[in-house]
This record gives C-alpha cells, sequence and structure tokens, in this order.
C-alpha cells in the first residue's frame, strides 16, 4: 500500500529560532501589533510503500531519527494518511 | 617519515586547498581524502575542513555525516586518532555523533564574516596543547549556522572536563556560552567555527592560526611514532 506522508520538524522548545524571531518582529512593522509567538518548521512530504500504517509509521520515525531531524535542536510529528490508489 | 593530515573533501567542500597549504608550509604531507572513499588510508589526523557540504541541504551537515568516508573517520577517531573540525566540518562532527551539541542559525540572521578574538580556554584538546590558557587569537569566522547549542547537562558536563576549548571574548553569532570550539572527553576529537588556515601567515592578516595547526601536527606526528 503507498501512504502519503507528512512530517513536521520544528524547534525543541527554548532552542532559539531567529527566522521566527525576526518574523515575529517584521508582522508589527506592517500593522499586525496583535501577534507572537511565531515559529518557523520545515514541512517533509513524502510517499511510501509499506504493508501496514504502523509498518510506514515505525519506518518514517526511523527516518526522522537518523536524517531528517536532528534531537538536539529538533522535534518531529508524523502525519500519515490513508494507502493513496497506486 | 613525514606526518600525514588527511583532509575530507566532499562535494562542496571549498577550505580543503587552504588546509593543505598550511600544512605543508608546517612540513607535514596533506592527502586529500575524496567523500566516497571508505577509508581514510595512512594518515595520523584528520581534518573535515569548511564548505557547504552536499550543499548543506536539509540541515548543515545532516547529508555528509552518510558519506562513506566518515564511517572511517569515526574509526579513526575511535582509536584515538586525531580529529578536527573546521567550520562546516564542525558542523558535520556534531551531526556524526562525534562531538555533542549542534549547530544553528546565528542569533540576528546574518552571515557573519569577519575576524573574530577568540580565547584559549583549554589544552587538553589535539588542537590547543601548544597554546596558553588565556591567550588570545585573532582568527576569521565565515558562517551562518555557528550558533552552538546543547543541553543543560552537556554544558555542564563540558564546563566540568575542561571541553570548551575556544570561546569567543566578543560572541558574533549568539553561541552558548561564547563557545567557539569544543572538544570530545579524550581530547583528540575538536570542531571549531574559527578557520585558523585563515590566520597562517602575517600576509593574510593574522598568523595566530598556527599555533593550533602546530599542535594538530604534533599530535599526530606523536600519534604516528607510536604506533610505528
Amino acid at each position: 500500500m503507498k501512504f502519503t506522508v507528512r512530517i513536521d520538524v520544528t524547534h525543541v522548545p527554548g532552542v532559539l529560532d531567529p527566522q521566527g524571531a525576526t518574523v515575529e518582529r517584521a508582522l508589527p512593522a506592517l500593522g499586525y501589533s496583535n501577534v507572537s509567538a511565531v515559529s518557523i518548521a520545515k514541512t517533509i512530504r513524502l510517499e511510501l510503500d509499506a504493508d501496514s500504517p504502523d509498518a510506514a509509521r515505525t519506518q518514517v520515525d526511523d527516518m526522522c531519527q537518523r536524517l531528517l531531524a536532528n534531537p538536539v535542536i529538533e522535534r518531529y510529528t508524523v502525519e500519515i494518511s490513508g494507502a493513496v490508489s497506486a | 617519515m613525514t606526518t600525514k593530515v588527511g583532509i575530507v573533501v566532499f562535494p562542496g567542500t571549498n577550505c580543503e586547498l587552504d588546509v593543505a597549504w598550511v600544512v605543508e608550509e608546517l612540513g607535514a604531507e596533506a592527502v586529500l581524502l575524496w567523500h566516497g572513499e571508505r577509508s581514510v588510508r595512512d594518515v595520523d589526523a584528520v581534518v573535515v575542513p569548511g564548505g557547504f557540504a552536499h550543499g548543506d541541504y536539509l540541515r548543515t551537515g545532516a547529508i555528509a555525516r552518510f558519506s562513506p568516508v566518515m564511517e572511517a573517520v569515526t574509526d579513526h577517531a575511535a582509536a584515538g586518532g586525531p580529529v578536527v573540525g573546521i567550520c562546516n566540518g564542525f558542523q558535520v562532527l556534531t551531526e556524526a555523533g562525534l562531538l555533542p551539541g549542534a549547530l544553528q542559525k546565528n542569533t540576528g540572521l546574518t552571515f557573519v564574516c569577519d575576524t573574530v578574538e577568540l580565547e584559549v580556554v583549554s589544552t587538553r584538546s589535539v588542537l590547543t596543547r601548544q597554546a596558553e590558557v588565556g591567550a588570545r587569537l585573532h582568527i576569521p569566522i565565515n558562517h551562518f549556522e555557528g550558533n552552538y547549542v546543547c543541553d543543560e547537562r552537556t554544558l555542564a558536563e563540558l564546563k566540568a572536563e575542561n571541553r570548551v576549548v575556544v570561546r569567543y571574548v566578543d560572541n558574533p553569532n549568539g553561541s552558548l556560552d561564547d563557545i567557539a570550539g569544543i572538544c570530545n572527553a579524550e581530547g583528540n576529537v575538536v570542531g571549531l567555527m574559527p578557520h585558523p588556515e585563515r590566520a597562517s601567515d602575517a600576509l593574510l592578516g593574522s598568523s595566530d592560526g598556527v599555533v593550533l595547526l602546530k599542535s594538530l601536527i604534533a599530535a599526530a606526528t606523536t600519534r604516528a611514532t607510536m604506533l610505528v
């Protein structure tokens, strides 16, 4: 079965997010003075062949831990949507 | 027998010839190691130089750590061989797990290209053995992701074990505890953001980097002698 996977890689809370901080300073300059807590994350999308949703999740977790995210500064969430018809 | 210093070249590395020039000026032999090689041949020390290995895609150093040569570099380090990562090389060594922590984007979101003042904090690393604690060195930095970060426990460990090797006198990038370079517990693996090879001749504006690369070559020579 083919699954579509969306991985969001975000900063570990407490780790500086200079891009988010810069955007947070830029928005009020345009008049959006009610904005706070801006953070900038990375989204990775992929398709995956696997026997089951569980198998897909296990494999994606492994990819995240080994390559897609750096656990020292990043956290990730994985969203797997149903099998895509091949 | 001439001491051999291996210099790893990934696609996108751009400081290998600068490092090679200084290594040879200091009387050692520079050996360029292509990232696809599965061994570090017979070198006595390894330098992972600066640049943009594999385009720095995904994260700096993230793809480079999977290059075939990195397994051999890891083995060399585990056997006590000197390994020094400069700038992008430091980022590669943290991604490879040879050094703790990570390097994130500079505070202020600016690429910093400047000569900075460093203070030598520890002489227990292969890169600082011939330097003096408290010495001030003027060495260029040239990076976007040089903002060192690690968890509190790691920082406490680095400090307690005297593994912060060099600090910025005037922090240019937001680095935790002004850290410019660190080493592993054994002192044979070192990573730093500043480029000692670019401060290796008075003509370049500073020769303060020479003491660091001399220390490395001395450590490599000692090792070569021991292994014979």
